[in-house]
């Protein structure tokens, strides 16, 4: 709570929304940024930025790491009781996902990959898992890991950039992979330079245009995710601050507007992946 | 908003959880998803067959009965002719005995009306001859005039 230990509302909020970092600081040496910030006075946030690019947020990647553990075990649970038989629980529910996934692969790419489809899957159901993570109420993970020591933890990996880029990134190799494999490296720049304009003398803006274009899909792919999964725990954050007697008015319609939130954007992110892959599939 | 190494790690987590679930998840579910398919097909199909099958039985059943009533009642016919034919033989072989026994009896009557008459012939010569005899007051001599007698019995 904001006043319970003494920090402003600005601090509250600064907080919730540093991660735990684990890094080598330029001044300080090795170590957490939290213990680093606490022995020189310095913000947290401050201290990862300066730790730079050699640090590593240790919540996001636990939680994104244990959550696509629990989707791996889950999913290979599943598939080891895989049966043309009649299907229950589990499995059904997993099949479920499995076709409703397919489906709007085979929709989409009309190709033939053996990578996309599990891919889609993989995108789908963590993303669902890591966003999920949002609907924990702000200060029940922190408040519980305050216990043994830990006093920064961020839980949603969703409002990491580092993650939803993590991924985008990823999946932008594999457009520039299949690009270069279906199309030939010559075949991918005659489509950077020569459309949407098919004119020598508009190479160059053709180039720049598809450049553009190109970069803007993994870049929106990851904002897209972050922004929203920011945004929303911004405000379950913002919610917290209110008296404690009535933020149920306010929290119990943005959790039930975030269950919405939750499935969408997970979708909307395998989707684009899916259009994008299929493009780059596509001869022009 | 800190780019860091947090972005390496989730790439190798990202890339191996969907190298993971393209080796050994993807595969098995679709596998039985599609074997599923192909056995809910199948048994569409032979659920269509049997059904087929069926009414081809029905309609062989329905023949089997047609041909089996025809048959019967061209057997009853058959029987009824038969045994029609068996009254008329009977009923023919019934005339003739009686035609037969009636004029057996006919012919005895004859003979025993022949006899009778034959009787009464002699009975009659016996008294024609009684009484010429007492009209003449004498014996006829049967034997003398047997031959009268004969000739006159044969005239009655």
């Amino acid at each position: 709570m904001a006043g319970s230990s003494g920090q402003t509302s600005q601090e509250y909020i600064q907080h919730h929304l540093t991660n735990s970092a684990l890094g080598y600081h330029p001044d300080h040496g090795f170590g957490f940024a939290a213990n680093i910030a606490h022995d020189t006075g310095l913000p947290t946030s401050q201290v990862i930025g300066e730790m730079g690019f050699w640090a590593i947020h240790i919540d996001s990647m636990f939680w994104a790491v244990a959550l696509g553990v629990l989707m791996i075990w889950g999913l290979k649970k599943a598939a080891t009781q895989a049966t043309a038989g009649v299907p229950s629980g589990w499995l059904n529910f997993v099949e479920m996902v499995v076709e409703f996934v397919d489906n709007n692969v085979k929709e989409t790419f009309h190709g033939k990959s053996n990578l996309i489809g599990p891919l889609a899957l993989t995108i789908f159901v963590w993303i669902v898992l890591m966003n999920s993570l949002d609907l924990v109420p702000v200060d029940l993970a922190g408040w519980l890991l305050s216990f043994v020591g830990i006093h920064y933890q961020k839980i949603v990996p969703t409002t990491d950039p580092n993650i939803t880029f993590g991924i985008s990134i990823s999946v932008f190799f594999l457009i520039l992979y299949y690009s270069v494999k279906i199309k030939g490296a010559g075949g991918f720049m005659k489509e950077l330079t020569f459309t949407p304009f098919n004119t020598v003398w508009l190479v160059p803006f053709n180039f720049v245009l598809e450049v553009v274009g190109l970069i803007a899909k993994p870049l929106s792919l990851a904002l897209r995710l972050y922004g929203n999964l920011f945004a929303g725990e911004l405000v379950f954050i913002l919610i917290a601050l209110l008296p404690w007697y009535v933020q149920w008015t306010a929290s119990v319609p943005w959790a039930i507007f975030h269950i919405l939130v939750v499935p969408l954007q997970a979708f909307v992110f395998m989707m684009l992946t899916i259009v994008y892959l299929s493009s780059a599939h596509e001869h022009h | 908003m800190n780019i860091n190494i947090t972005l390496i790690g989730q790439m190798i987590a990202f890339g191996i959880f969907v190298w993971f679930c393209m080796n050994q998840v993807w595969p098995p579910i679709m596998q039985a998803l599609e074997e599923r398919k192909k056995k809910i097909a199948d048994g569409l199909a032979a659920a269509q067959a049997g059904e087929q099958a069926q009414e081809e039985a029905q309609a062989q059943a329905e023949q089997f009965v047609t041909e089996a009533k025809a048959q019967a009642s061209e057997i009853i016919n058959t029987a009824q002719k038969r045994a029609n034919q068996m009254v008329e033989d009977a009923k023919g072989k019934a005339k003739e005995e009686a035609d037969r026994i009636v004029e057996g009896a006919h012919a005895e009557m004859a003979q025993e009306l022949e006899k009778a008459k034959d009787e009464l012939r002699k009975q009659v010569a016996a008294l024609a001859v009684e009484g010429a005899s007492a009209v003449l007051g004498r014996e006829v001599d049967e034997k003398a005039h047997a031959d009268v007698l004969g000739s006159l019995a044969a005239k009655l």
